[in-house]
């Protein structure tokens, strides 16, 4: 049960990541990954966001749409269940913790169109039916290796943006599509270890 | 209600803005669900769907929707229409739909969406909403099917399904990679055609402009 926990986590982290393997989340990561900073910003973002959305969706979809036989509604109300976390989590911080705030707050509202949390949400607990304990694990996993790929392209993207050599009809997205390309290979490499 | 208006609305989704290669928008589907021609304009079609219905809605109900709730209003709204794709698409093509589920559940979140009816369909008429939807989701259901011709060309050796003679399926072609590389090709190539269409554009502007006492740098100066 925690082996296969902890390769299900592992998976989501680098084999299986969200970006470069499952093609969710990559407006922000192309978008937001031209510094490092904002970057990492956005990663912890959407960490916080995905572990806490993908629980109260684990719950509205086990305890509310099930029973009422109401599950056919789940996008609408998975998102509805996020857009509105994501409004109630912006006043928190504003309210309880304005450094958090101020690093994390001009993304928040970004997240609500992000389809990794709602993509996340989607497969964990509807397409995979996890347990509680495992779309929590799994939730947290993928927001880490959101965070991993974002900033391991901000890094890069410090030199490729400045470099003089790109073809002019190649600066900006395209160059950073084909990086994204040989990242993704490198992410597939890691497949087959930990089961 | 001029048919200038309506004419340039439909051509800046084409070309000018198209939502794949010049906003980069919606890129999750774009690169997700192009690995074959057929693939590539199911999901088109489907997001130009919920395009023109949510633009519609959205603009019939510009001036009842309050301010302060207007995200999570199109955000019903957009989901109504998602919701009808999927169960039409459940009942009449289950093959296609059990290989697209996750990424037509994620149209909610699709950017190009919200993006239109934030920017346009809740400051403009249902007829230039409707247009407007139609340009933008065929100019993304154009690139998307571009994309997938290319890619399904070099991961399959064919074309819609059919085999090309001559043309061996090239394996790890069809892996995840490929498909940023292809895009990125696509947009810069798309970038490369765009450039020297503007410079001709410039030249003949330079060429014409001493004949005609500046009426052309005047229209170029309004637009």
């Amino acid at each position: 049960m925690t082996a296969s926990l902890i390769s299900v986590m592992f998976a989501a982290v680098i084999s299986q990541n969200i970006v470069l393997s499952q093609y969710q989340g990559i407006c922000p990561f192309l978008g937001v990954s031209k510094k490092m900073s904002s970057a990492a910003g956005m990663g912890f973002a959407v960490i916080f966001v995905l572990a806490i959305s993908s629980v109260f969706c684990w719950l509205v979809y086990n305890y509310i749409l099930l029973p009422l036989e109401l599950d056919y509604l789940y996008t609408m109300a998975f998102i509805l269940v996020i857009a509105s976390l994501v409004q109630l989590l912006e006043m928190v911080l504003k309210r309880f913790s304005p450094t958090l705030y101020s690093a994390l707050g001009v993304y928040l509202p970004l997240i609500t169109t992000n389809c990794a949390i709602l993509g996340t949400a989607n497969s964990a607990v509807v397409y995979n039916s996890y347990n509680f304990l495992y779309t929590f694990g799994v939730s947290i996993a993928t927001g880490v290796g959101f965070l991993l790929a974002i900033c391991l392209l901000a890094g890069i993207r410090l030199k490729t943006d400045n470099a003089s050599e790109i073809p002019k009809c190649f600066k900006g997205f395209p160059i950073t599509l084909v990086t994204a390309a040989i990242m993704a290979m490198a992410f597939a490499g890691f497949s087959g270890i930990l089961g | 209600m001029n048919r200038h208006k309506i004419r340039e609305t439909f051509l800046s989704g084409l070309f000018k803005n198209n939502p794949t290669f010049v906003l980069v928008l919606g890129t999750c589907p774009t690169i997700a669900m192009t690995t074959s021609l057929a693939n590539a304009f199911a999901m088109g079609l489907a997001t130009t769907f919920v395009l023109i219905f949510s633009n519609l809605f959205v603009s019939l109900l510009r001036n009842v929707i309050p301010d302060k709730v207007r995200i999570p209003c199109y955000i019903v709204i957009i989901s109504t229409f998602v919701i009808i794709v999927q169960m039409v698409m459940r009942k009449f093509l289950p093959e296609l739909y059990s290989t697209m589920q996750a990424f037509i559940a994620l149209i909610v979140v699709n950017c190009i969406i919200l993006a239109r009816a934030e920017s346009f369909a809740s400051c403009n008429g249902p007829v230039l909403s409707v247009v407007d939807g139609v340009s933008m989701g065929l100019g993304f259901t154009g690139a998307l099917c571009l994309i997938g011709i290319v890619r399904e060309f070099f991961a399959a050796g064919s074309f819609a399904g059919f085999a090309i003679p001559g043309f061996p399926a090239m394996s790890g072609v069809g892996a995840s990679a490929f498909g940023f590389i292809a895009f990125g090709c696509l947009m810069a190539l798309f970038n490369f055609v765009m450039q020297k269409l503007n410079e001709r554009k410039e030249k003949l502007k330079a060429a014409s402009l001493p004949l005609s006492d500046g009426s052309v740098g005047a229209l170029e100066e309004t637009k």
